[in-house]
């Protein structure tokens, strides 16, 4: 199978025949967004400072080192996917207000992040945690800082990226979550497997 | 050596160990990850395995740490009496982590509490955390460290159970939080559990039997057999990496345990992600030093 790039800005139709469980890569730009910058837009109603209309972020607050001898200048050390469960208060309401298309992160995301992305046409896509040198990898450079004010981590970072990735569809379009499906069979093996671990526990007699 | 040189040696080490830990895996973790990946049949999961190994060759080549979030530092001491640093350990330890935040570079993990800013600095109000243990008529000092980074630190959960919900309540607490938390803690993950009286001593031992290697057993044949059962039966489940499904889910469940109260099971579970960042570190009354986790470690 061809290698899937979505390019940035990304339009509803580069979505449609995407499903879960599909690998795809990214190349343009991915702005690192947590837990307070979220709550700023939602709850504080505080404009974001970037333009994330058909664009990307990414659950990460990366480690970055300043360039030396350019002035405001970072270079990305090390950049991977928090868990992406921190943001699912906010997510669809984040989706609906910026408009953005590709959210990379860590683990499965749930019931307001699937109908956000099924309404506004977005994917929740998982790279492999903990790889973070593989994601710094494939960073061109640093091209905006803002609400440097959280510090290192909740800085938004926007990063021109090339095939960034493997990125694992876990939300597409149509609704289908990948670690909700998964979670039902792995809640069902656990109980059957609970039986037999207690078979051999009854050490209180 | 007067004592200023001495502080300033030992803090230099722990500063460039703290660092290289950040970049390295220990021995018993890398070999578990080559054994898992070996055996995986699943198409995603191996691709996975692949990825984590890309990575630590690129962090050891690029001489950068393997995962962005570098934890809060936490660091168990077991220091002899007449070891000649044992008062200024503590403090020294916070130095060697600001250190190696500029040098390595860490990542600034220190957020006040109440105030909400971050100090910028990755050491704050207890932070690093130091755990101690004072060991009489010894000279020597024995030093984990541990990065505790904030996917697998998600998961830590203590509780006390009644008596009656025994053994099985211990096992059901634990298999519980490996399919609400577990899979996004980056699996597969090292599980450790502290069984005890209250929270906050099951809690300790759970974090303490993160140190233990993997593959090592609890003295007690029956917490033994309890950390085989629960290594299968977590590795039943097929998490797989991420959480994405795989023929295993876990490195290895280590449980620690005291004595309890005869009303109360108090029960913690830890877990530690794939890149379990642990490094151990034993000095002498001189400041020669000994890695054990690392055996080509060089500072």
């Amino acid at each position: 199978m061809a290698k899937v790039v979505l390019h940035t800005p990304i339009k509803d139709e580069d979505l449609e025949n995407i499903k879960a469980g599909d690998i795809i890569y990214l190349t343009g730009h991915i702005t690192t967004c947590r837990d307070v910058a979220h709550r700023r837009l939602i709850e504080e109603k505080r404009p974001l400072p970037v333009d994330l209309k058909g664009g990307a972020i990414f659950h990460a607050g990366p480690i970055v080192r300043p360039i030396k001898g350019q002035k405001d200048k970072y270079e990305m050390v090390s950049v991977g996917p928090t868990t992406s469960m921190r943001m699912e208060k906010f997510e669809k309401e984040f989706i609906k207000q910026t408009g953005v298309k590709l959210i990379v992160g860590k683990g499965g995301m749930g019931k307001g992040t699937m109908e956000g992305c099924q309404q506004y046409k977005a994917l929740h896509c998982v790279f492999p945690a903990g790889c973070a040198v593989v994601a710094a990898a494939t960073v061109e450079k640093i091209v905006d800082a803002q609400w440097m004010d959280l510090g290192m981590p909740e800085t938004l970072w926007t990063s021109k990226v090339t095939e960034f990735g493997p990125l694992i569809v876990s939300i597409d379009t149509h609704g289908n979550n990948l670690f909700e499906q998964y979670k039902v069979g792995y809640n069902k093996i656990k109980d059957k497997e609970l039986v037999e671990i207690d078979k051999h526990l009854s050490f209180i007699k | 050596m007067d004592k200023q040189a001495q502080v300033a040696k030992m803090t230099d080490i722990m500063a460039k160990f703290v660092g290289y830990s950040s970049k390295v895996l220990p021995d018993d973790v890398k070999a578990k990850l080559q054994e898992l990946a070996a055996k995986e049949t699943q198409p995603m999961a191996k691709l996975l395995y692949e990825t984590y190994a890309r990575n630590m060759k690129l962090a050891k080549e690029l001489d950068r740490p393997s995962c962005q979030d570098t934890g809060v530092l936490q660091f168990f001491v077991k220091c002899g009496t007449d070891f000649p640093l044992l008062g200024e350990v503590e403090k020294l330890l916070k130095e060697a982590v600001k250190i190696a935040t500029v040098n390595t570079p860490l990542r600034h993990n220190s957020v006040e509490t109440f105030d909400e800013y971050n100090t910028g600095t990755n050491v704050g109000k207890g932070t690093p955390t130091v755990f101690w243990e004072i060991v009489p008529d010894n000279d020597q000092c024995d030093i984990y460290t541990y990065m505790a980074g904030g996917g697998c630190t998600l998961p830590g959960q203590a509780m006390v159970l009644m008596p009656g919900e025994g053994y099985e309540g211990v096992a059901k607490f634990v298999m519980d939080r490996m399919t609400s938390y577990g899979l996004n803690a980056c699996p597969p993950l090292l599980v450790g559990v502290g069984v005890a009286t209250s929270v906050e001593t099951a809690a300790l031992l759970s974090k303490k039997a993160l140190m233990r290697p993997i593959g090592s057993h609890n003295p007690n044949p029956r917490a033994a057999s309890m950390e085989k059962l629960l290594e299968d039966g977590i590795n039943a489940i097929g998490l797989g990496p991420q959480g994405l499904r795989g023929d295993s889910s876990v490195m290895g469940v280590n449980i620690e345990n005291t004595a309890r109260h005869p009303s109360a099971i108090g029960v913690a579970v830890n877990v530690g992600c794939w890149n379990h960042r642990r490094g151990h570190i034993i000095f002498d009354k001189d400041l020669s030093y000994t890695i054990t986790t690392h055996k080509e470690a060089k500072l």
